[in-house]
């Protein structure tokens, strides 16, 4: 069983890594490296000449191998933890009865991206380098409680009784009520385009990471038990 | 009757030993995700920069 649950999730989790990588160098890495040249003041938008523009642009990429050989090997990292928490879904839903396919993979990821990345981005918006936001341990609490919750909830909806879909839906919605810590200022260090193109891509990409995570550990899962 | 007993044993038995690799791959999981999106040390923060900020961990 173990065997099972660390192999279909090491193999999902390193062949997604790489895809999600990819995915992130298209979309997501020049709004990174374009949002670095406001961090560190290589531009500036609003500068005290009055003007409210500032050049658009991304600089070149892959100049720094080394970088993007640890942005690949993270992402190795993060999707097969984020696999093995599939695989022992799957085994829990199992022991309910509840048996899983490839196909049911799919959406066990489409919940895996709303509970790790749409939900706490509903408070939390993905962040552009140089951001300025509130205490960073407070947040790290708030993302994880609300990570926490929406898992449970949503397994609620899924697999309790009615009733305990409404308590689902409730504490979903939680997190939201007490909300998310923020600054009472804003520092709009980059440019309001670039951040929420940012927001947007890095939401886009994790979205279909997260859907082709559930059905490659799904995938694996099946064909494990079965031989 | 005895068979029965050892069957329904060996079926706890089972059991446990699903509920226990269940606990220790979570276990594992939860280790790698500390480390790819939480480890604050500042040699993990900046080798697991970009990837942080794509997957939308708070991170500094």
């Amino acid at each position: 069983m173990f065997k099972n649950l660390v192999a279909s999730a090491v193999f999902a989790g390193v062949a997604v890594g790489v895809i999600a990588a990819a995915l992130q160098f298209w979309l997501v890495t020049p709004l990174l490296l374009e949002g670095e040249l406001y961090e560190t003041g290589a531009r500036v938008h609003f500068s005290t000449d009055g003007s409210t523009q500032s050049e658009a642009g991304h600089p070149a990429l892959f100049t720094e191998p080394m970088r993007d050989l640890m942005t690949v090997g993270f992402n190795m990292v993060a999707f097969t933890g984020f696999a093995l928490f599939l695989a022992v879904g799957f085994a829990l839903s199992e022991r309910g009865g509840h048996m899983v396919t490839a196909r049911k993979g799919l959406i066990w990821g489409m919940a895996g991206f709303i509970a790790v990345q749409l939900a706490p981005a509903i408070g939390l918006p993905p962040e552009l380098p140089g951001t300025v936001a509130a205490d960073v341990e407070l947040r790290q609490i708030w993302w994880i409680c609300t990570v926490l919750v929406t898992a449970v909830g949503l397994g609620l909806i899924a697999f309790g009784p009615t009733l305990a879909g409404v308590g689902g839906a409730v504490l979903i919605a939680l997190p939201h009520l007490i909300g998310a810590p923020h600054l009472d200022t804003y520092f709009g260090v980059a440019a309001p385009e670039l951040a929420a193109h940012f927001a947007t891509a890095s939401l886009g990409t994790s979205a279909a990471t997260w859907v082709l995570l559930g059905l490659f550990t799904a995938t694996l899962w099946v064909k494990f038990k079965d031989a | 009757m005895n068979k029965t007993k050892t069957a329904t044993l060996n079926a706890t038995h089972a059991t446990d030993m699903s509920l226990v690799s269940i606990l220790g791959a979570a276990a594992l999981g939860l280790v790698l995700l500390f480390a790819a999106g939480f480890a604050q040390a500042s040699v993990m923060h900046d080798t697991a920069h970009d990837q942080r900020h794509a997957m939308a961990f708070p991170c500094h």
